[in-house]
């Protein structure tokens, strides 16, 4: 474990100076010069923790670092040091005096560690196709020196992903003949025993098996890496290799298949020419160019996994390699029928018959992701089958499966990675959400970023209000999660999912009190209904779990999400649409659950989303007149939404004008104007308890300044709010105040008041001032001195400038 | 939120000098523009990097760092065509930064998850040494990394908490993520056990050659392999032989 020990060895490493270490390096190369042993194992490993403790280069001298190259390259050195040479002069890259080359290296094994080293170096100097190169002709002379080809296998895999399609094609096409070999002609008999050097031991060696399934039977076909046995033979190992690299070399070798897109359409012409041939099996493909070989032996090995997947396994870690194989296997047969489409058919119907026997087992949920994958992918083909899965998926394995966090991931980035394959006219996606969210309410931190790319594709006009509804309620939906789970009938598992510290036992019962029943099946469905239900009562219920972790984590994520979503709704709303969401907003501002800080952080988005969603469209102001006249209608509000408040009042003050919408009428301007008045008296005139806080400066000037627009428009009001501006003025000061904002403030409200009448002296700059016509933002208003604008900008700074300079007194 | 970007901070504190106004959250400019456009290229699917670190008990944040205690890039991401002098130092610490990032957020992960449910990674039963950890109750998990963010690549980050130790695997973003989970629960229970990391001593640190020796065979060049049991516990007697106890 990791103590205050090593805390002050990993000090000490990063404080040797250079000459103390230039000191070590000669002592390590005394070591390595005579016959090395344990005490050079212990200074190399020294060595090692010196440079990779810390991120600031180590330079080391010549010699020494010549000397950890050759023998990092010797045969004959045990494998500790060349480990060791290797893992430091890894950690020490990219050094420029890196001497190293792979050119004249013969033996498999000290490439792999010569490569090792050499990939590091960042392909400044072609290193990755050295390295190539080196291991192709390696593997070309068929009996390189030390443990033959197999270390070079995950070498070559490494290229080809650094660099696809850089090897030439004879090359590649030697390795599409070995590794077909390899992953199809490898021995079923069982590896022998190693002679254990007794004297007797030598004559009675057994005979080795046959090599079994993972459930015990006798294999029935060619061997594959679900092929068990006591020991294995070279050529098994080499299966296992050849598998595990199959798909990374599929995508990336030859010249051709340098881009996915270029694949495609390469295949695409392949596959009409060479479909009678490929589809043949690879036991008779010998004719067929090396890389249709490949591929037909890739597809019969995909097709014998499939079969060996049934198969029970006797251990754990099989069935583990069961699912494992399984997704490999789809993901292979995938990449094998874009570049092969007359593979489609047959592997279409493998898929069929395993998707009959996956969908009812909620152990194999992740190996269903690549077979939609797959089906989405391969279009027309799939189109009912890729229904018929993505159905499933959606509804039932979010549901059932929510708490794993890998699945939440892997399910995340299934939806992320096939967007562009979801068929709108399917609609099982977008109406997905309510599903989509019990992952993201589940594991916000993770799939916070995730969701950030899938908001936007999950919009949609027709839901777009239940899922704002939804994502304000998010929290809640934790809470709900976690109740489902507590009271689930495997409750009693070894390990429980929630937070044991937490016994919301009040809650519990509410979860199956009939009385609420309703509401959070509406709260845990899997799909978009059309309809909002107020879930206030729950909010009550669960309050006793806003505090407990994972709804705190979930309730930091939402403000992020609200505005994604509202970046994304705004593209597709239209004016009824936009009305609705801006009605949503001022009601739910006082109806969201109790979270500490949660309140505080929505309503700072929702009042620059309201702000955002006047400003697409103005005329939401008058034709929600009545709504924000209620809105605005009690001095409660301030308190507990201010900032929504005071949103929605500049707001009035803005777009209120005839010049946004030609049905603002007198009447209306005067009621909001009269509304407002008394508002602004009542804060700061009438209301002088103790036991209510200060309205906050913010809101008062924000009221006058809202007033004064509208007395600017309607200029019959002029008179009432100058009385009123004048009273603020004369605001006293002083602790007596009570209610009454505090010193600096009240000089704040002051120097408004005294702007605000200024302006007002002169109605007509007055209008111009608050109401600007569009034209304004325009750059010949700014840059042209003969326009009106620079003419009143002067005037009203004239008009400032004056009061400013006058001490408030 | 803020929990989960709190760390990031650091390391351009670290890295200030080489900031610019443009800079990507995590202000890696060390990456040019240029090196982005080759996003598409990757298309194999491996191990990128496979690293140890501390876990910080909760709460105690602000004692001691987040550590990385062993690290090892499989293949350096290629380095950008900058003519500008120490272009190699400047690789070397853009790597190191990278893994730490990773490391810090894996932590900030594994703790925001064992918050989640009630539970300090001191909460596991106590196990003698020789026992085998019970890894699959361990707390694990999988977040991305955006292109850029901080690899050139978009990649995908598998991890795994044991006790105060934190093991992560950086993957292509379309490698095979139940093999990786389950090559990562085998690395981490092989390391337990030959550097028996369980014992009072232990000292991983001076330990690399028996860490390199598990990765060699068991994660070859960022290879993951399919093993069956059988060829695993192979493999583990190969090891044990050539590397006794």
């Amino acid at each position: 474990m990791f103590t205050t020990g090593a805390e002050s060895l990993l000090h000490q490493a990063r404080e040797i100076q250079d000459e103390e270490l230039s000191r070590f390096c000669s002592r390590i190369v005394k070591l390595l010069q005579k016959d090395p042993g344990a005490e050079a194992v212990d200074a190399l490993r020294r060595l090692f923790l010196i440079i990779s403790a810390t991120k600031y280069g180590r330079r080391l001298e010549k010699p020494c670092m010549d000397l950890l190259q050759t023998t990092l390259c010797s045969p004959t050195c045990p494998e500790q040091l060349q480990l060791l040479c290797a893992a430091i002069l890894r950690e020490m890259a990219p050094s420029e005096g890196l001497a190293l080359s792979c050119d004249h290296i013969q033996n498999s094994r000290t490439l792999s560690l010569a490569a090792s080293v050499l990939l590091a170096q960042g392909d400044r100097q072609d290193e990755v196709r050295n390295v190539g190169q080196r291991a192709l002709q390696l593997l070309e002379a068929r009996q390189p020196e030390g443990p033959g080809p197999r270390p070079l296998l995950p070498v070559l895999s490494k290229v080809v992903s650094l660099a696809p399609g850089t090897l030439p094609q004879a090359q590649a096409d030697l390795l599409h003949r070995r590794l077909v070999d390899w992953l199809r002609y490898a021995s079923i008999q069982q590896g022998a025993a190693q002679p254990s050097g007794g004297f007797f031991s030598a004559p009675r060696t057994r005979q080795p098996g046959p090599v079994t399934e993972v459930d015990g039977a006798v294999a029935t076909d060619f061997f594959t890496v679900l092929s068990t046995g006591q020991r294995f033979t070279e050529d098994q190992r080499l299966n296992v290799q050849a598998f595990s690299m199959l798909r990374t070399w599929l995508l990336s070798s030859g010249p051709t298949s340098a881009g996915a897109a270029d694949a495609d359409d390469r295949s695409e012409l392949e596959g009409s020419t060479l479909s009678v041939l490929s589809a043949t099996s690879a036991t008779a493909s010998h004719l067929l160019p090396p890389q249709q070989q490949l591929r037909a032996g890739a597809f019969e090995y995909c097709q014998r996994l499939l079969e060996q997947s049934t198969r029970r396994a006797l251990r754990r870690g099989d069935s583990d390699l069961q699912k494992s194989c399984l997704v490999e296997a789809v993901q292979l047969l995938d990449v094998l029928c874009r570049q092969e489409p007359s593979f489609l058919y047959r592997a279409l119907s493998c898929l069929k018959a395993l998707l009959g026997r996956l969908c009812g087992d909620p152990a194999q949920a992740r190996a269903l992701l690549p077979i939609a994958r797959f089906l989405l992918s391969h279009g027309e083909a799939a189109a009912v089958d890729s229904e018929a899965i993505c159905q499933h998926l959606f509804s039932s394995v979010p549901a059932e499966l929510f708490p794993s966090p890998m699945l939440a991931f892997e399910f995340a980035q299934f939806c992320r990675d096939s967007l562009h394959l979801f068929s709108p006219d399917q609609g099982i996606f977008k109406p997905s959400f309510p599903s989509l969210f019990k992952l993201l309410a589940w594991h916000s931190p993770a799939l916070t970023s995730e969701f950030v790319v899938l908001l936007p594709a999950l919009v949609d006009a027709g839901t777009a209000v239940e899922m704002l509804h939804a994502l304000l309620d998010l929290p809640c939906l934790t809470a709900a999660l976690d109740l489902q789970l507590r009271s689930s009938p495997a409750a009693s598992s070894e390990r429980p999912l929630w937070d044991i510290s937490l016994r919301p036992t009040s809650c519990l019962e509410g979860f199956r009190d009939p009385q609420f029943q309703g509401l959070f099946q509406y709260l845990l469905r899997t799909k978009a209904g059309g309809i909002t239900k107020r879930l206030a009562p729950l909010h009550r219920l669960l309050q006793p779990m806003a505090s407990c972790a994972r709804v705190v984590q979930c309730a930091e994520a939402v403000p992020t999400l609200l505005q994604v979503f509202f970046a994304a709704v705004t593209q597709v709303a239209d004016g009824a649409l936009t009305a609705q969401l801006a009605l949503v907003l001022l009601e739910r501002s006082n109806f969201l659950f109790q979270v500490p800080q949660y309140e505080a952080q929505v309503h700072r988005v929702m009042s620059s989303q309201f702000l955002a969603l006047c400003r697409l469209r103005p005329a939401l102001v008058v034709e929600l007149a009545r709504d924000l006249l209620d809105f605005v209608g009690s001095v409660s509000g301030i308190h507990s939404r201010e900032r929504m408040f005071t949103a929605v009042v500049w707001a009035v003050g803005e777009y209120l004008a005839v010049s946004y919408d030609r049905r603002c009428t007198v009447e209306q301007v005067n009621r909001f104007f009269e509304s407002l008045e008394a508002l602004l008296f009542e804060v700061t005139q009438s209301r002088r308890s103790a036991t209510l806080p200060p309205c906050p400066p913010q809101v008062v000037t924000v009221l006058m300044t809202t007033l004064t627009k509208l007395a600017s428009r309607s200029q019959d009001l002029i008179p009432r709010v100058s009385l009123l501006l004048s009273k603020l003025r004369a605001l006293p000061q002083g602790p007596a105040m009570g209610s009454a904002p505090r010193d600096e403030d009240t000089d704040t409200i002051r120097t408004r008041a005294t702007e605000l009448t200024n302006l007002l002296k002169m109605p007509s700059v007055a209008q111009f001032v608050f109401t600007p016509g569009t034209e304004a933002s325009t750059p010949r208003f700014h840059r042209d001195a003969n326009t009106a604008l620079p003419l009143a900008l002067h005037t009203v700074s004239r008009l400032m400038d004056r009061e400013a300079g006058l001490p408030v007194a | 939120m803020c929990l989960r970007w709190a760390n990031r901070s650091h390391s351009q504190i670290l890295l200030g000098q080489t900031l610019s106004a443009g800079a990507p959250r995590w202000g890696f400019t060390l990456i040019s523009p240029r090196s982005l456009t080759s996003l598409h290229t990757c298309l194999g699917a491996m191990v990128h990097a496979f690293l140890i670190h501390t876990l910080r008990a909760p709460h105690a944040e602000d004692t001691g760092f987040c550590r990385v205690l062993y690290s090892c890039v499989f293949a350096a991401e290629k380095s950008p065509d900058d003519p500008r002098p120490h272009g190699a130092e400047r690789d070397r610490l853009l790597r190191k930064e990278q893994i730490l990032a990773v490391a810090r957020q894996v932590e900030s992960m594994c703790r925001l998850q064992q918050q989640a449910s009630g539970r300090s990674p001191m909460d596991l039963p106590p196990q003698s040494s020789d026992e085998p950890t019970s890894l699959h109750e361990a707390p694990h998990g999988a977040f991305r990394l955006a292109a850029g963010d901080p690899f050139q690549e978009p990649r995908t980050v598998v991890w795994l908490g044991v006790l105060s130790l934190g093991f992560a695997l950086v993957l292509d973003a379309h490698e095979n993520l139940l093999l990786a989970e389950g090559t990562l629960r085998l690395l981490t229970r092989f390391l337990f056990d030959h550097l028996r990391l369980l014992a009072p001593s232990a000292n991983l640190l001076l330990r690399a050659d028996r860490v390199e020796a598990i990765l060699t065979r068991f994660l070859p060049h960022g290879q993951l392999l399919f093993l069956n049991d059988q060829l695993v516990q192979g493999l583990e007697k190969e090891l044990s032989a050539a590397w006794p106890l």
